[in-house]
């Protein structure tokens, strides 16, 4: 090892010599640096699977434009919308169809089990606005209290979802109502709910009495072929008289979903305070080891000066330190984030794991940030004064 | 004896300290160091002889009168040229002051690497072939922590000597020491500054060291007292 680094270096690896010297202390930075990693992977992860579970349902439809109301910053939050917005929004040339989004959460009571599911009411008629891998099924939907359901759906075992077929299909009671679910899909259980399902319009309306055909949750479009969705956006905004609405793409909606998720709601400012305690925790550790290092070694730093090593030697090996305990540190860190996201996964049946971006980009964040604390710990070798070395 | 002038001191005044604590250190000293001598400072506490090792050293700047090292004056010169000088001399410390995270060797070879890299294994061979030199062929993998107190300061000594500089400046390098291991370091320093041509200035209390001095500066309050050529 020694060899190689000095192979590498072309001088004396001074700074990893120093470092493994003290056992202890390099054992106990290291791990002071693997525990700051760990802490920003269970954020990260959680911040992830957050992003993943909020876009999930986004990728059941596939519309170009979607129509909400003001205070509609996710698909299940808000008021809902006027039907007539989605025939004003007819009369625009581009607009190809249109569709009422009904959504709303239902609970299936399963012995000691409580299995929330949102549901997604549309037009069984027009798989132009599903998913290809959903829109197929779309016709069992015409049968009353018909359902497709997520077979990813926690609380629901896999054989048992596997075993939903049409000509075994799954009924429960819910909403008083009896459903019949004939397929399913792939969905997966996020923070607001245990899963999805899907339902006709007139069944969503028959489950929640109360709600009004004329005022469905959004209103999703279609365009024709060739049409830019953003000129049809500007359009739209003109064409429909309430300007109260959000009017944006389909993909936009998804987009302002995620960043409100991210940045207003408290669970996402948590997490992403969390990073930011994680990169702090290794900040001040790696810079408290990388300065009791220099203050150990002043003596030695002096005398070094005194030979006539300049302030680039110094710099270098204080470097060498910081990325020495960054790369050593990261892969126990690496090892024991994983292990925990894919314990957490497994126990919450989120979406958690560690990807290979996340992986990188604390890598590359623990490099910048040791390197940064080296870089304020060499400021206590200018007390190295070879002349009171005499 | 060579006529080569290593170090010249004119006049050389320095002072520590400011407004009203400043202090005079030294007055008026002027000496000459030719290549190959052994000189020895002596004086009493407080006479001011680190001053001067210090100042020759080029670990401090010179205040008032003319250093010349190897031929620069250091009055006024800049700090790279200073650590450009410093590479060209040897230390040796009352203390070993070695890294005791290095070997032997390796603290050996810090002060060769100081004037380049080490991309091959011969800064290495001349590390050995230097403490070979200082009786330590066999330690040559040991931690400073596993060395006596005088094999530790012939560590010291093999890293002053080990780039052959021109000259080497040594502060008591004896103090620590018992009366053998004193004078096998004080030996060792003469004779492999002969064997390379190398000048020594060494600062001692000890007079077993007196009588392998060419030359004897006595130091007292700042002045140079007395100037006795041995040889
Ligand atoms: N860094 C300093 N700041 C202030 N005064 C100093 C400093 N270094 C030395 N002096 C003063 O300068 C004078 C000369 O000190 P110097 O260290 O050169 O003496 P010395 O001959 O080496 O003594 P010793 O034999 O005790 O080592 C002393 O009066 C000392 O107090
Ligand atoms: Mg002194």
């Amino acid at each position: 090892m020694n060899r190689l680094l000095q192979r590498l270096f072309g001088r004396l690896p001074l700074g990893w010599l120093q470092l493994t010297h003290n056992r202890t202390r390099f054992a106990a930075a290291l791990a002071g640096v693997a525990f700051a990693n760990v802490l920003v992977f269970v954020q990260l992860g959680i911040m992830n699977s957050m992003a993943t579970a909020t876009l999930r349902p986004y990728a059941f439809f596939q519309p170009d434009v979607m129509i909400s109301a003001g205070d509609a910053n996710s698909l299940t939050d808000g008021s809902n919308v006027a039907r007539q917005w989605l025939l004003q929004a007819m009369a625009d040339p581009d607009v190809a169809d249109g569709m009422s989004l009904f959504i709303a959460n239902v609970h299936w009571e399963r012995g000691d089990k409580d299995i929330s599911l949102t549901t997604f009411g549309i037009d069984p008629a027009k798989p132009a606005f599903l998913a290809p891998r959903i829109a197929g099924d779309l016709a069992r939907l015409e049968v009353q209290d018909a359902a497709i359901l997520d077979r990813r759906a926690r609380g629901l075992g896999k054989a048992e979802a596997a075993a939903i077929r049409p000509q075994t299909p799954l009924s429960f009671e819910t909403q008083g109502r009896t459903v019949t679910a004939y397929t399913t899909f792939a969905g997966g259980g996020g923070f607001g709910a245990d899963g999805y399902m899907l339902v006709s319009d007139q069944t969503f309306l028959s489950l929640f009495p109360a709600r009004r055909s004329a005022a469905p949750d959004h209103i999703l479009l279609t365009l024709r072929p060739g049409a830019q969705p953003e000129a049809v956006v500007t359009r739209l905004k003109t064409l429909i008289s309430d300007p109260s609405l959000r009017i944006r793409t389909y993909a936009q909606a998804a987009q302002d979903d995620l960043r409100y998720q991210q940045a207003k709601r408290p669970t996402g400012i948590i997490f992403g305070f969390g990073v930011l305690i994680g990169v702090l925790v290794g900040l001040v550790i790696v810079y408290q080891v990388l300065s009791t290092d220099v203050a150990d070694h002043l003596r030695e730093y002096a005398t070094f000066k005194a030979m006539g090593y300049g302030p680039g030697f110094f710099l270098g090996v204080v470097f060498e330190e910081a990325l020495v305990l960054g790369i050593l540190g990261f892969i126990p860190g690496l090892i024991v984030g994983t292990t925990i996201l894919t314990l957490m996964g497994a126990i919450t049946t989120l979406p958690l794991a560690m990807t290979p971006s996340m992986a990188i980009s604390v890598f590359l964040g623990t490099i910048v940030f040791s390197a940064l604390s080296g870089a304020v710990a060499t400021r206590r070798l200018a007390a190295a004064d070879p002349a009171d070395l005499f | 004896m060579g006529e080569e002038t290593i170090v010249d001191v004119r006049g050389l005044n320095h002072w520590f300290g400011s407004g009203e604590m400043r202090k005079q250190a030294l007055f008026d000293v002027s000496l000459t160091l030719h290549r190959g001598n052994f000189t020895v400072l002596m004086g009493p506490s407080g006479s001011g002889k680190t001053t001067v090792l210090t100042l020759v050293g080029c670990l401090r700047a010179v205040q008032d009168g003319s250093l010349r090292l190897l031929g620069q004056e250091l009055n006024g010169a800049s700090e790279a040229q200073l650590v450009g000088l410093r590479r060209r001399l040897g230390f040796i410390f009352q203390a070993h002051n070695l890294h005791e995270s290095l070997t032997a060797a390796q603290n050996v070879m810090m002060g060769l690497q100081v004037h380049g890299g080490l991309s091959d294994n011969t800064a290495e061979q001349a590390a050995i072939h230097a403490l070979g030199l200082v009786g330590l062929s066999e330690r040559t993998t040991y931690l400073p922590a596993n060395l006596s107190g005088g094999q530790k300061q012939r560590v010291a000594v093999a890293r002053a000597l080990v780039s052959s500089p021109a000259l080497v400046l040594a502060d008591e390098p004896t103090a620590a020491l018992d009366k053998d291991s004193a004078a096998e370091v004080v030996d060792l320093l003469k004779r492999m500054g002969r064997a390379r041509g190398t000048t020594t200035l060494l600062v001692t209390h000890d007079n077993r060291i007196l009588d392998r001095a060419d030359r004897i500066l006595t130091l007292e309050d700042g002045r140079i007292i007395h100037v006795e050529d041995r040889s």
